[in-house]
């Protein structure tokens, strides 16, 4: 009958929710944990030199100094275009790992992103 | 006012302790002088009155580096101003320059606008030729395609080539292409081997100017100021009696002798950097503005048929 149907399709659905939010990584709340995930390029250096982040994370690297700087992973998994002051670059990080990476310009600034 | 080698502790011909105080006093708008290792020094406004005898050489020509047109933060607000004070200076020389070599960073984000002002600027410069070669700076989005295509037409691979000129021979390197990461500038393996058949056939009597943007000496590696493999390049020259090297990126002068090989870097036309280890990072350094001309300058080079050395001399806007 229509009203066991709809009882037992609402527990299903009720099932289904508390499953899904049951599960780590999956819940509504995700983007809320997490603070803006931030480079700050200054003085020829990466701001932290280390950034951790958990999957999914979009980073953004702003160029506060008065030369243009690139944001270039060691295996080409990114690769910004020039960014002059104030400019920014952003990357979604989706799978976990340790992402090298330097400014092509002044290869001598290196930092990483921590993925986990 | 001249000032001879006192003290040689070291034994490679660098006379520090007059460099030094030559240096000191580029503020009040002196010529250094090097010829044949010694240093002589003169207030700038007595350059044109002295007979000068050993500069009015077989092959004159002046180098000007870092012009960074595009950049237009604190340290320079105009730096096409600047040039063109650069230009006007090389254009009073009192013997014209043969031709004009710039070591690089012509601009200052590789944009086409940049290019077009400096194109133009350069149209006043008094010269029969110019030869480029590029900076980190020149090559940002696209590894350099926009440089060769308007600057590089003549050169080979990320834009090397040599030419002779009065019996000396002219090498333009490119060390500021697939940098990696953690290094300094980089020549490659393909410009190596061109550079190695390139000379291997000359005297070693032919006097050798390699000219590249980073320093081919080992400056400062913490800032970057260094190329990786430039000691595989410097010994395919060894042989020969006289290589200088020029170089810019460092935006101030330095010189260093070693043997056979005078290297010599020249300041910018755009801005100043402060000297290795003064400051916290490499970048623009901001000077008081009625000093900012004394900080910049160009390079004029001199030299005569039979002699060792090239007479290099700086000078700085004002």
């Amino acid at each position: 009958m229509k009203s066991k149907k709809w009882i037992l399709s609402a527990v299903l659905t009720v099932a289904a929710a508390v499953a899904v939010s049951t599960r780590p990584g999956l819940t509504v709340k995700a983007a809320d944990q997490m603070g803006p995930a931030a480079v700050k390029i200054d003085n020829f250096s990466f701001g932290p030199q280390t950034l951790t982040v958990a999957p999914g994370t979009t980073v953004t690297w702003t160029n506060n100094d008065d030369v243009p700087h690139t944001v270039v992973s060691d295996d080409k998994a990114f690769k910004s275009k020039a960014l002059d002051t104030d400019d920014k670059f952003s990357y979604t990080f989706d799978k976990p790992g340790t992402y090298n990476y330097f400014c092509s310009v002044h290869p001598k600034m290196t930092a990483k992103v921590v993925v986990k | 006012m001249s000032d001879y080698i006192k003290e040689n502790l070291n034994k490679d011909g660098v006379d520090r302790r007059g460099f030094l105080k030559c240096m000191a006093w580029a503020g009040t708008g002196t010529l250094c002088v090097l010829q044949g290792g010694v240093l002589k020094s003169f207030a700038l406004g007595d350059v044109t009155r002295q007979k000068i005898g050993d500069l009015k050489g077989d092959l004159s020509f002046v180098q000007i580096s870092d012009s960074h047109i595009g950049f237009d933060k604190a340290a320079n607000a105009d730096v096409t101003a600047t040039l063109r004070e650069a230009i006007a200076k090389v254009n009073a020389l009192p013997t014209p320059p043969s031709f004009v070599l710039h070591t690089g960073d012509l601009t200052h984000l590789s944009k086409p606008e940049e290019f077009d002002t400096l194109a133009e600027s350069l149209k006043s410069l008094k010269t029969d030729q110019i030869f480029y070669v590029p900076g980190e700076h020149d090559v940002l989005n696209d590894n350099g395609a926009m440089f060769r295509e308007r600057f590089g037409r003549n050169a080979m691979g990320d834009g090397w080539y040599s030419f002779e000129k009065n019996g000396a021979h002219f090498i333009g390197l490119v060390n500021v292409v697939n940098l990696k990461a953690g290094g300094l500038g980089n020549l490659g393996a393909e410009q190596l081997a061109w550079l190695q058949k390139d000379v291997a056939k000359l005297k070693s009597s032919t006097p050798i100017v390699v000219f590249g943007h980073i320093p081919l000496w080992a400056v400062y590696p913490q800032w970057g100021w260094g190329t990786d493999d430039s000691e595989q390049a410097l010994s395919y020259l060894k042989r020969f009696g006289s290589v200088t090297v020029l170089n810019g990126h460092i935006h101030q002068t330095m010189q260093k002798v070693e043997g056979n090989i005078t290297f010599h870097t020249a300041a910018s036309t755009a801005f100043p950097q402060p000297q290795p280890g003064q400051a916290a990072s490499p970048g623009p350094m901001k000077v008081p503005d009625d000093k900012l001309r004394q900080v910049l300058g160009i390079t004029d080079v001199n030299f005569v048929q039979g002699k060792h050395t090239l007479a290099i001399v700086d000078s700085t806007l004002a």
